[in-house]
């Protein structure tokens, strides 16, 4: 057994690296990429190892890229593409939207087009505009893609490699302000499913969901509602297409009180999808509504002032607090 | 007329310093007739470079009147033509047209939904399409009839997206040709990654990505203009100018000549007489044999026009004046080649009649095909959604299947369809 601790950064280099030397199709290609390592020294040393070929540094054109990962896929490829940050991904929304996730069905099934593209998400590393952005639900809505996000070093290395795996396109989101938090790395565990749930934390009073950045703010917030006397259980959604309802569910049922948090806006947010199926499984269930914790409905704000729109351990409790005084 | 590309190869292979760039000024090109940039007389440069100036040249073997005329960069690539050759691109672009047409009147009496016409561009698609080798992959826009004709695909299966059956009917790896792509300049960018992994494997082919005048204005063009030069990948981008988008002119698209676009980026461009099926494949050779050799991509404007509407929804009365169609009917393709075949003695009247014939029983065929075209099974809606499956799609197609066999009146079909998890 090789179990290693790493930074959730390492961990994604490594399964990278775990991929590009077991698939000679698997091929990594964005901007920074080779030379530089990545902004984040995520592709740090592949290109040194594998060449240019298949660590490809690309001009600065999103669109190019996934277009062109598209091309690759289709020739039979695995291309795993970096967008830099969560805010550069629109120019190319519409080559995912209109093309990426649609090809299969278009050609009746006939081809696949097994593109994943990482995209850096999240705030609260004091960026300047468009570097920290959650858009998940933007491509959650879209039929053909999946969403996923790993809040840990193990997720990260297992569930990229799943992606990698998989025959769909899938939008890999990885929680930039969680990349330096070190975790331990089973690379010959069997990992379980890669759009599952799980339970981080068990508890009865209430159940928070939460993915990517906010698992780690709603276990300390669960921590210091522990302090008070209040039993939260934590579900790690890990997926956010599809969406592990059964899971939620299944902790709704005994708990009847659930609060989804996320850093992307409320508003139409992946919570809003979350509240109205819980509701409708588990009507006889809950005791308050589902509630939710995320952004405002404002453009993501200036670095001084993001301590105030990112849901924090605080606002996290007030709304346990609301759901507790139904 | 071309561009000449030294301009653009010699940064690449300076700067880079890539071994794929390095192949791109090899010897062998230089001395070998036809590969690199052919030269006609004069190059286009300094010439209708700005709008409003006069047309620039085009490549032509063909004259309007059907009279061969030489060309000494492109002979050699329509020199071991046969008779029967010649004959054969004659019949392509006859039942090319005769296709189109039964299409068309298909959409008037309400068996398909829609159709676009690519009457008057029938040499430009036959004579790229013959270009290119059986290994070659062809990324269409949603007008190649005539390419998809070459490259196999019957024709029949084209309808079904039109009628509203499917999206894209045909299986893409058949026969290279890939589906039609609605979105305008999108799949120029699946072209050159597709070629970007052919260059990666090593293979001996090419890939050829379609467009028309108006997706030169898309930032998806530009990009795999930029992509394909900058990874030198082969691919020819081939755009049909048929003057016209919809209702815009190429005026409203571009203030220089669209070939010319090439040489910003680094690769030869050149126009060529659209509605010259010698031209046209001897240009599409030229650049397919280029590509194949690791020289790069190559953007050929074939200069033709859109004889009919935009689509069978379009009124272009609204916009263009039928004397500018009638100046383009003395520039027809398939008259052309007729003019030439009966002049040289390659065809007679048995021929034409034999021909007429077999494009009677295609229309009859597509008649009865479209006719008979099955409507999909709503449970369809859940298929091919994803590779691996989803959760909801499951979820959804099980309760949709709960509701239809709600209607207990009205049997419905068996909710067996689906995909497998």
């Amino acid at each position: 057994m090789t179990v290693k601790k790493l930074p959730l950064a390492k961990a994604i280099n490594e399964s990278l690296r775990t991929a590009l030397d077991a698939d000679p199709k698997v091929v990594v290609m964005g901007e920074d990429v080779g030379k530089l390592g990545g902004v984040f020294r995520v592709t740090d040393g592949l290109q040194k190892d594998f060449g240019e070929n298949r660590v490809i540094d690309t001009p600065l054109a999103e669109s190019g890229i996934v277009g062109t990962a598209i091309g690759l896929a289709l020739r039979g490829y695995r291309p795993v593409v970096e967008i830099q940050f969560d805010g550069f991904v629109f120019p190319a929304y519409d080559q995912i939207v209109t093309q990426l996730a649609k090809m299969h069905a278009r050609a009746l099934g006939k081809i696949k087009v097994p593109v994943v593209i990482r995209i850096p998400y999240g705030g609260g590393i004091g960026a300047v505009e468009h570097h920290s952005e959650s858009p998940e639900a933007l491509f959650a809505h879209v039929a053909g893609l999946k969403v996923v996000s790993p809040s840990n070093s193990s997720d990260a290395y297992w569930m990229l490699q799943q992606a990698i795996q998989s025959d769909d396109p899938v939008i890999f989101f990885e929680p930039k302000r969680r990349y330096w938090d070190k975790g331990e790395v089973n690379t010959d565990a069997i990992p379980g499913p890669l759009h599952t749930a799980r339970t981080v934390r068990e508890g009865t009073d209430a159940t928070l969901v939460a993915y990517g950045p906010m698992v780690k703010t709603c276990l300390e917030a669960a921590a210091a509602a522990a302090d008070e006397g209040r039993s939260l259980e934590v579900l790690d959604l890990r997926s956010v297409s599809p969406i592990d309802f059964d899971s939620v569910q299944a902790s709704v049922e005994r708990t009847g009180r659930l609060i989804v948090v996320h850093e992307a806006p409320v508003f139409f947010g992946s919570g809003a999808e979350i509240a109205a199926r819980i509701t409708e499984r588990c009507f006889y269930h809950l005791e308050a509504p589902v509630l939710r914790v995320g952004g405002f409905h404002s453009p993501y704000p200036p670095a001084r002032v993001e301590e105030d729109y990112l849901p924090g351990l605080d606002r996290v409790l007030d709304a346990v607090d609301r759901s507790l005084a139904y | 007329m071309t561009v000449e590309s030294t301009a653009a190869r010699t940064p690449r292979s300076a700067g880079s310093g890539s071994k794929r760039a390095a192949k791109t000024v090899s010897a062998k090109k230089d001395s070998a007739p036809g590969r690199g940039t052919p030269r006609g007389k004069s190059t286009a440069r300094g010439k209708g470079g700005a709008a409003g100036s006069g047309e620039p040249e085009l490549v032509q073997l063909l004259t309007p009147e059907g009279v061969r005329v030489e060309n000494a960069a492109y002979d050699s690539y329509v020199a071991d033509l046969t008779p029967d050759d010649l004959r054969a691109l004659y019949r392509d672009m006859v039942i090319t047209r005769r296709f189109d047409a039964e299409a068309v009147t298909l959409q008037r009496q309400g068996e398909l939904g829609l159709w676009p016409s690519l009457l008057g561009q029938e040499a430009a698609q036959v004579g790229s399409g013959r270009a290119t080798r059986e290994s070659d992959h062809v990324f269409p826009t949603y007008r190649e009839h005539g390419v998809a004709w070459c490259k196999g695909v019957d024709p029949t299966l084209l309808l079904g997206m039109f009628r509203g059956v499917n999206n894209g009917g045909w299986d893409p790896n058949t026969n290279g040709f890939q589906l039609y792509t609605i979105v305008i300049g999108s799949q120029t960018l699946h072209a050159t990654g597709y070629a970007m992994g052919v260059a990666y494997d090593g293979a001996d082919s090419a890939v050829v990505a379609y467009l028309g005048d108006g997706a030169t204005s898309q930032g998806d063009v530009a990009e795999a203009f930029t992509f394909s030069a900058v990874y030198n990948a082969p691919v020819v981008f081939f755009c049909q100018n048929n003057q016209w988008a919809i209702s815009e002119p190429t005026e409203k698209q571009s203030r220089v000549p669209l070939y010319q676009r090439a040489q910003g980026y680094g690769f030869p461009g050149v126009r060529v007489d659209g509605n010259d099926v010698l031209a046209c494949l001897a240009v599409t050779k030229w650049a397919l044999e280029r590509a194949r050799a690791g020289e790069g991509p190559a953007l050929i404007e074939a200069f033709t026009y859109r004889m009919g509407a935009h689509t069978t929804s379009d009124d272009p009365t609204r916009y263009r004046r039928d004397e500018e169609r009638e100046a383009w009917e003395a520039k027809d393709p398939i008259k052309r080649l007729r003019a030439f075949l009966e002049s040289e003695g390659h065809a007679d009247e048995g021929f034409f009649a034999e021909l007429e014939a077999e494009s009677e029983t295609l229309g009859k065929r597509v008649r009865d095909v479209v006719r008979t075209m099955p409507d999909p099974d709503a449970m369809s809606i859940f298929e091919n959604v994803y590779a691996d499956g989803h959760a909801l799609v499951d979820e959804e197609r099980a309760e949709f299947a709960a509701y239809e066999a709600s209607f207990a009146d009205e049997p419905v079909n068996a909710a067996t369809g689906g995909e497998a998890k």
